[in-house]
């Protein structure tokens, strides 16, 4: 195990920059047990649901960090091989990654009346809980692409790229893979759902795509009109841009729509396991779904939720599944040849 | 009451047993469902296990002369049917450098799949290996596979647990069903207790409850039972009549002489009332030992067992015996007996008693000589007794006799051949009066 983790922690120190400290830290409530959360979510969206956590169980108060997500990984696993307190919860989008410290022992199992009623895609050894509803979606903007060509699915976009017109010539951005592990995740549960992705990335490439860093960014430019198009961009954050900018649309793809629930895992070395059970069980409970659903961190689809679905139905949604087929994704050799390929399409020419 | 109380019952004897039966049964049970749970689970997931590491083993492949992996997904598809198990795999060179995954223990390259510690849990391993024989690489590659077992504990739980419920309600059919086998086994013995029960005290007619074969047997018994009780209380019954009847009157006679004898004063006439009491006393005493004997013979023939004899022996010593209690009278006997012996099953100090009587009926009623005869007539063995008197009417008008005592001769020779199951005959000739007594022959094979 030390020789994997060592092998995986070198992998992601070359392909990301270390941070062996949060980006950012908030403090909510003022409960005499200080509960520590690591998160890679934006204290913006997930604060909110902390300060309803601490309102809730005023026992409680809460320390969130807000992490990168393979920084939260490197630390996590660091710490869970280390003696000495460790994280309450750690919460993270890339549940591939999460998967990985659960099957390494890292975490240690709750069960509750909540828990048991998860559905098995999102609930694994009742050590790790998927916690949030977050679809990857397609983001125009409404002012620069005719409503005509808006890609409602992977085939358009492809269509779009082919465009001989060039419009869209290095006018489209998607997650730099590489640095990002829920773009990591998305991308890889792309090559593994369809074969689309080949010629999808092979198009992104020719077209001179932007692979860059990260969900806020990158909505922010094709807010801003630097580019018209993003894919597989997390709609949790996309749509709190959207209630603020009207020209940002959201498309859930209409071929298929892959569903995230990011994970949350209480850490074996938790200085408090049972305030770590506690908050598992509020994010689950109907107070905490809901708190979750207004910070667009819970993505309802359909009619009268937050993304229409055009024509397609509910089938076309697909969870990624809290399971170790995830830790796929992770085998060293498979993720060299898959970030290599990648690389080699985005390579600039 | 006590007796009954303490005695074992059957229906706890066979509880016991069927206890016991369960018990030991069941616990074997168990123990198999226990190893046979442990044994498929164990198949299945084996199989799943050696299988992914033969599908991740195919996926090896040289590229520049060095192996590489491109991991099959069906392998982890595979491997989540286990949903809730940790995965763990190695792939390693022949040198046994890592390609990918993380290290594992191997126990033995001899051993394909075995359990060992690892991360903190128990693990199943499996192990498949890629054989490499080319320019610039060769030796094989080794694969190693292992998950947690979970989903196989679980598994082997379901099975046993399953087995174990089929077990139980097996069980309690079983012991339904004896519960009710003994209850309708022993019901035949309600029924003939109730039907005992349910009897007036001087009822001893034969019990017609229906059972089965094997209490049929035990009904069998008891009615013969009640049969012998029968014919000794008809008998006993009938002698007692009798012996009432009979005595009655001698005595009263008896008593009259005595008082007459009082208060007389001519001893000449003192003497032949004497002489008279001294008479009907000994006729007395005859009846009464009459009266005995046929108790005694009724209950000889009911309860003595019937053997093989021959009727020539009984004559003999019939009249031997009437010899000695009337020796003045012996040269009237005549014995006619056969050359041949004359078999029949009998008791003999019964037939020896009937014949006796008939002979001092004979000799009392009729008229000298008495003929004893013993003869074998083709169905029957014979025992005949002859005199050369008038016939039957002396005989009936004497059975009342106040002074005979004789009339209990003739009941007790009937209640003999009763109990033999023979028959009594009397013919009146020219000669004289005489009596047969019929019985069965015995067969050539039974005889002594």
């Amino acid at each position: 195990m030390t020789r994997i983790t060592a092998l995986l922690l070198a992998l992601l120190a070359t392909s990301a920059p270390l941070h062996a400290a949060p980006e950012a830290v908030a403090d909510y409530g003022s409960g005499s047990t200080r509960l520590l959360v690591k998160g890679a979510a934006d204290i913006a969206s997930f604060g909110p649901v902390m300060q309803a956590f601490t309102a809730a169980h005023p026992a409680y108060s809460v320390r969130l960090e807000q992490w990168n997500t393979n920084a939260l990984h490197t630390a996590a696993s660091t710490a869970c091989r280390d003696p000495g307190p460790d994280a309450d919860l750690v919460v993270s989008s890339a549940v591939d990654l999460q998967v990985w410290l659960v099957n390494q022992g890292c975490a240690q199992p709750h069960v509750s009346p909540l828990t048991a009623a998860l559905p098995p895609g999102r609930i694994w050894r009742n050590e790790l809980f998927g916690l949030t509803q977050e679809p990857a979606v397609i983001v125009y903007n409404r002012r620069l692409v005719p409503e005509a060509e808006a890609p409602t699915s992977r085939f358009q976009l492809l269509d779009l790229m082919r465009n001989p017109g060039k419009r869209y010539l290095g006018r489209i951005a998607t997650y730099d893979i590489e640095r990002s592990g829920v773009g990591y995740l998305f991308a890889f549960n792309d090559s593994v759902q369809a074969s689309t992705f080949g010629s999808l990335t092979e198009a992104m490439g020719a077209n001179g795509a932007i692979a860059t860093c990260c969900s806020a960014e990158i909505i922010a430019g094709v807010a801003e009109g630097r580019w018209l198009i993003a894919y597989n961009v997390l709609g949790s954050y996309a749509l709190p841009q959207a209630d603020q900018n009207p020209d940002l649309a959201i498309i859930a793809p209409e071929d298929y729509t892959l569903m995230l629930s990011r994970a949350g895992l209480i850490p074996r070395g938790a200085a408090h396991p049972e305030g770590g059970a506690a908050l598992v069980d509020f994010l689950l409970s109907e107070a905490g779904q809901a708190e979750l659903a207004r910070q667009r961190l819970i993505v309802r689809m359909g009619a009268a939720g937050d993304i229409q679905l055009r024509g397609q139905s509910a089938a076309s949604i697909r969870p990624i599944e809290l399971s170790p087929v995830l830790l796929l994704g992770l085998d060293r050799q498979r993720r060299e040849r898959f970030l290599s390929s990648w690389r080699a399409a985005f390579a600039p020419r | 009451m006590t007796a009954a109380a303490n005695a074992p019952s059957l229906t706890r004897r066979l509880g016991l047993a069927l206890a016991l039966l369960l018990l030991v049964g069941g616990g074997i049970v168990s123990a198999l469902a226990f190893a046979y749970g442990q044994q498929a689970a164990d198949r299945t997931y084996d199989q799943l296990l050696t299988g992914a590491a033969n599908q991740m083993a195919e996926s090896v492949s040289l590229v520049d002369g060095r192996p590489v992996v491109d991991l099959p997904i069906s392998a982890f598809q595979l491997l989540a049917f286990a949903p809730d198990d940790r995965i763990f795999y190695s792939i390693t060179d022949p040198d046994g450098t890592l390609i990918t995954g993380e290290p594992l223990p191997r126990i033995s390259p001899k051993l394909w799949v075995y359990s060992q510690q690892h991360s903190g849990e128990m693990v199943r391993f499996a192990t498949a290996q890629r054989l490499f024989s080319e320019r610039g690489f060769s030796g094989a590659v080794t694969v190693i596979v292992g998950q947690t077992l979970r989903a196989r504990e679980a598994l082997a739980a379901e099975i046993t647990r399953n087995a174990l419920i089929v077990m139980g309600i097996a069980g309690l059919l079983m012991a339904l069903l004896a519960v009710f086998v003994a209850r309708s086994a022993l019901g035949p013995l309600g029924r003939i207790e109730a039907a005992l029960a349910a009897r007036a005290p001087q009822d001893v007619s034969p019990l017609t409850v229906p059972v089965p074969r094997e209490i049929g047997r035990l009904v069998a018994s008891l009615n013969g039972f009640m049969a012998r009780l029968d014919r000794v209380l008809t008998a006993n019954r009938r002698l007692t009549a009798d012996a009432s009847h009979q005595l009655r009157t001698p005595i009263a006679a008896l008593r009259a002489q005595a008082e007459l004898a009082a208060d007389e004063t001519d001893p000449e006439r003192l003497r032949a009332i004497v002489g008279r009491i001294h008479a009907r006393s000994r006729d007395l005493s005859r009846l009464a030992e009459q009266i005995l004997s046929h108790a005694m013979v009724i209950h000889r023939a009911d309860a003595g067992a019937l053997g093989p004899l021959d009727l020539r022996q009984v004559a003999m010593t019939a009249a031997e015996e009437v010899s000695h209690v009337l020796p003045d009278r012996a040269g009237e006997l005549r014995l006619d007996l056969s050359e041949d012996p004359v078999p029949a099953r009998g008791e003999a100090l019964s037939l020896v008693e009937a014949c006796k009587n008939l002979i001092l009926n004979g000799l009392t009623h009729g008229a000298s000589p008495v003929i004893i005869r013993a003869s074998v007539s083709p169905e029957a063995a014979l025992l005949s007794v002859a005199d050369c008197g008038p016939g039957p009417q002396a005989h009936r008008k004497a059975r009342p006799s106040p002074t005979s005592g004789a009339g209990l001769g003739l009941t007790i020779v009937e209640a003999v051949a009763d109990a033999h199951d023979g028959t009594i005959e009397t013919q009146t000739t020219a000669k004289g009066y005489e009596v047969n007594l019929i019985l069965p022959l015995l067969p050539p094979e039974a005889q002594p």
